[in-house]
């Protein structure tokens, strides 16, 4: 299992955020996506999810409501609030200004410009 | 949802977490299931995988940030349910700390509004009060002259006012009834900002010689005697003879801090073209000023004192025989109002913060000998994964909540403290009536409260903290249980040694106030019965009738049944009173008139000096003889003639006594030194003249009589007999001599009997402390004792060891307490008297007193463990 600590610091909220801004979406449905769009390489322990969704909707960038899935069982749904969408727009801003800059650091090559 | 919404939710939002992770293993499961998991084998795999799912839910609480709160609750129940538990264990707590903070609060409320508070005038601290100042720096009052100059010439001040006390009887419907009040300048109450409710101000043209008859009403006077008639304004009153106008009533709160019994005021009415040696030319006048704004107290001062520098130079032209006072003083109100009770104050409240931390002492060590019965539920919890920092929490929401209980309980014990202490404060003191419980007092506790409580639960909470993990399980670990003692006995000595500084304090006031009252008064106190018998009405303002009145009265007193001697004198003994005169002394060998010096003036009627046994030294005393057209003749006291004549014989030499244009006063004896403002006080100049050859008849005498037996009783005789002359005049200050010495001594008393009361709460907390720290060692060691025993100590070794144990730690808080006291003691100052704040004699009794209470507090736990058996110590491990 490829643990948290594998993530860097925030990288977490930022990849709920965003799968969440694809639409309403259950904290287990949550950890099947990341799963799954990362190639197994992302695999959230709910020890982490969990605490990490409660945190994001105290911070009231996710709302929650409870709602039938298709298989009719009551679950709780997280969605984007507008406060939310606006911190993913930055997030992933600097995550991407981020990672370039990383990007362009290691092709350095060694011994010389 | 806010913050606030997501604690009150709590419990709902428990059962949704709980729903949602239980879903999250659920869909878990079913999607093994699908891939083709067996069903108990997918719900074993799944729970497995899933971890804690009580780690989860908590740290999903954790991030809802209303942790705290509910933790604090929980403590707070948690520390309700010990404290129900341990009744005896609280209740010594809360007491103890109920009187440290009862008794602080207490004390707090009554120096509150004296030292700390601003007056309750608008913008107070611009309110002086202006002194004559003579050349040794003491304050005089003012006079009339000097008062005139300033209103002229001052320019640091926006008013300025006099006033002096006026007791006029008060006629009419009602019975007749003597009242307080004051003679002012018409800015008086323009000095203090204070108008009127009803009615208006005095103003200049009220304060004119001869002025219209006007007065004002204070509330009290207002509602008691006219019972808040509201059109009381325009009334007439008859006072002493004559009609007044009442103009106006000053409002309910109104405190007149420099009289505070005053019940009317009227204008002084001074003439203001008399010459500077009249009458109101005497230092008989308190002066107050308001400063403009911006003026600091020492330009005000220097600007009254170029003032004074005119005065000088214009008396000095004229062959007057005025003398401008040396300097003006200028204080501001507030001091000058305090400044006599400051020093018991502070003390007071230096010595209630002692007992208030003997009192957290105390209850530290309580918690502390109960922590250590707590340690395996310490360690338990510890174990279970509670935080060093929970515990800590756990251990001050502990001490808080006692110390809460303390202070609410302690609100009481002041408010009975308050009562107590106003009904014990000395005469006198000032602002009286604003000491209270107030809001001031109650912020005041609930400060003192909470400190008590995190001061209180600090060492046990770290002591708690720092076991280590593990030990507690298993109770003996050494180290922990040395450190626990070493922090106990530091405490204990700690307790000892304020109790000895409190007791130092209390036993060096005692042997002061023995001092003072082994002073000779140079009189015999004893058997005399003392009342001030004034005149009223305009048959006085003839100085014959009221000489006529005086003599006849006098003869009627004298024929009372019990009455050995009687007689009248203008001023007398350690009353308050003080009438001072400059006397002048004929030209001596250097053929200079000499003069100036300050004395007590008493006219007194033949027989005065028999009465009060004051000795005869030398010559003869006054007698019938010695009346108005006679030679005057004049007695001198010892150190007067002392002063002035060295070994010579003074009789026969002539003095003047104030105005120097008058008959030359002959010598003709010299009398013991009497004491006149206090026991305490060592001024004694005094002249005795016949009251009948004294220049102007007083108003007001004092009656002496010497009784038979018991004095008090004679009191209503007495009074009968004056009123048989003439019952329409007041008869006030009735006393005792022996109650008029015990009062001039009534604030070193005060003093005592708070220290007194404050020493023996602090001897009961350290000997209950000390106990409590043997009887915790001795049980600790209970299987050591038990070996010795067994291997052959005796009774009396095992007694040895233990009490040496408790003497130790006397020895140790008696030795940092009596460094304490020679510091703390000089804090005293001028509250002792005739000692030293080092006397060796209160030292050592203080700490035998200690000794043997200590000792006693020691013998219970060492006499206990003088008896534990061997067999039933060394079975039981």
């Amino acid at each position: 299992m490829a643990l948290k600590s594998d993530l860097p610091q925030g990288t977490l909220d930022l990849l709920i955020l965003k799968v969440v801004a694809l639409g309403p979406i259950h904290g287990y449905a949550i950890a099947q996506r990341l799963q799954q769009v990362s190639q197994d390489v992302v695999q959230v322990p709910q020890g982490s999810l969990y605490p990490a969704l409660h945190r994001l909707e105290n911070r009231s960038l996710l709302a929650a409501d409870w709602k039938a899935t298709e298989t009719g069982r009551e679950a709780k749904f997280y969605r984007l609030t507008k406060k939310g969408r606006a911190q993913l727009e930055t997030e992933t801003a600097s995550w991407q200004r981020l990672t370039e800059s990383v990007a362009l650091i290691l092709k350095l090559s060694e011994g010389g410009v | 949802m806010n913050w606030w919404r997501r604690f009150w939710h709590s419990s709902k939002m428990d059962e949704q977490l709980d729903k949602e992770l239980r879903f999250h293993l659920e869909q878990q499961a079913q999607d093994l299931i699908a891939r083709g998991a067996a069903p108990d084998e997918a719900r074993r795999q799944v729970q497995m995988a899933f971890g804690g799912h009580s780690q989860i839910a908590e740290d999903c609480r954790e991030a809802r940030g209303t942790r705290w709160l509910e933790d604090l609750i929980h403590d707070f129940r948690y520390a309700l349910r010990m404290l129900r538990n341990k009744p005896a264990f609280t209740f010594a707590c809360v007491i103890t700390l109920a009187l440290g903070i009862g008794a602080s609060a207490a004390i707090f409320s009554a120096v509150d509004p004296i030292l700390f508070e601003p007056l309750p005038y608008p913008h107070a601290s611009r309110i002086m009060m202006i002194w004559d100042g003579s050349h040794d720096g003491s304050r005089i009052p003012g006079t009339f002259g000097a008062f005139r100059a300033m209103v002229e010439g001052s320019r640091a001040f926006e008013s300025l006012a006099v006033m002096k006390t006026w007791q006029p009887t008060i006629t009419g419907e009602a019975q007749p009834e003597r009242l307080e009040g004051q003679n002012v300048s018409a800015d008086y109450f323009r000095v203090l900002g204070v108008s009127p409710a009803l009615g208006r101000d005095f103003q200049d043209s009220d304060d004119q010689f001869k002025g219209p008859n006007v007065a004002i009403l204070s509330d009290g006077l207002w509602r008691g005697r006219f019972n808040g008639d509201p059109r009381i304004v325009g009334h007439e009153v008859k006072m002493d003879g004559d009609l007044y106008t009442v103009i106006g009533v000053m409002p309910a709160g109104f405190e007149n801090v420099l009289a505070p019994e005053t019940q009317l005021w009227s204008p002084l009415q001074y003439d203001r073209s008399l010459p500077p040696l009249s009458k109101e030319w005497g230092h008989h006048l308190r002066t107050i000023g308001r400063l403009q704004p911006h003026v600091t107290q020492a330009q005000a001062s220097l600007d009254l004192n170029r003032i004074l520098h005119n005065l000088a130079t214009i008396y000095s032209r004229s062959n007057s025989d005025y003398r401008p006072p040396d300097q003006f003083i200028v204080s501001s109100l507030q001091d000058d109002v305090t400044r006599s009770v400051r020093p018991a104050l502070m003390v007071a409240l230096g010595a209630v913060m002692l007992v208030l931390i003997i009192a957290c002492v105390n209850v530290t060590n309580l918690l502390l000998t109960r922590s250590s019965q707590r340690r395996a539920e310490f360690a338990m919890r510890t174990a279970l994964g509670a935080a060093r920092v929970r515990l800590i929490r756990q251990l001050l929401t502990e001490s808080l909540l006692l110390a809460a209980v303390g202070g609410v309980v302690g609100m009481l014990v002041a408010k009975m403290g308050v009562t107590g202490l106003v009904a014990l404060s000395p005469a006198g003191l000032p602002r009286a009536h604003a000491i209270g419980l107030n809001g001031n007092v109650f912020i005041f506790g609930f400060i003192l409260t909470t400190l008590t409580g995190l001061l209180v639960g600090l060492v046990p909470a770290w002591q708690a903290s720092h076991d280590e993990s593990g030990a507690g399980l298993h109770q003996s670990s050494r180290s922990g249980v040395d450190r626990r003692h070493l922090a106990r006995r530091a405490l204990v000595v700690t307790e000892i040694s304020l109790a000895l500084v409190l007791l130092v304090g209390a036993g060096l006031l005692m042997r002061s106030l023995h001092r003072l009252f082994a002073v000779d008064s140079g009189f015999n106190a004893n058997h005399l019965l003392t009342m001030q018998v004034q005149t009223s009405g305009h048959q006085f303002d003839d100085d014959d009738y009221t000489r006529r009145f005086y003599a006849q009265t006098l003869e009627k007193v004298k024929n009372v049944p019990g009455v050995v001697a009687a007689a009248y004198t203008s001023q007398l003994p350690l009353s308050g009173e003080i009438d001072e005169y400059g006397v002048h002394f004929d030209p001596g060998p250097g053929g200079q008139t000499e003069g100036g010096y300050s004395t007590f003036r008493y006219g007194v009627t033949p027989g005065y000096l028999e009465t009060m046994q004051v000795p005869l030294l030398r010559g003869r005393l006054l007698n019938e003889g010695d009346v108005a057209n006679a030679p005057h003749v004049v007695l001198i006291s010892e150190s007067l003639a002392r002063l002035r004549f060295r070994q010579e014989n003074p009789i026969g030499h002539r003095l003047h006594v104030g105005r120097v244009d008058l008959p030359w006063y002959t010598i003709v004896g010299v009398v013991g030194d009497v004491k006149q403002a206090s026991l305490a006080v060592m001024e004694s100049y005094a002249v005795y003249v016949p009251a009948a050859q004294w220049y102007f008849a007083d108003s007001a005498m004092s009656l002496v009589v010497r009784a038979k037996g018991d004095a008090a009783p004679l009191a209503p005789a007495v009074r009968e007999a004056v009123w048989l002359i003439d019952k329409d005049q007041p008869i006030v200050k009735v006393a005792t001599m022996e109650s008029l010495i015990a009062a001039t001594a009534a604030q070193r008393r005060f003093v005592l009997v708070l220290f007194e009361a404050f020493g023996l709460v602090a001897l009961i907390l350290a000997a209950t402390g000390i106990y409590g720290v043997l009887s915790g060692s001795v049980t600790a060691r209970i299987r050591e004792i038990g070996v010795r025993a067994a291997l052959g100590a005796s009774r009396s070794n095992i007694l040895g060891l233990v009490l040496r144990q408790g003497m130790t730690l006397t020895v140790w808080g008696i030795a940092v307490g009596i460094a304490g006291a020679l510091l703390a003691s000089r804090m005293l100052g001028t509250l002792l008297f005739g000692i030293s704040h080092l006397d060796p004699y209160t030292y050592i009794g203080v700490t035998l007193l200690l000794i043997s209470v200590s000792a006693i507090a020691c013998w219970m736990p060492a006499w206990r463990a003088s008896r534990v058996d061997p067999s039933i110590t060394l079975r039981s491990e």
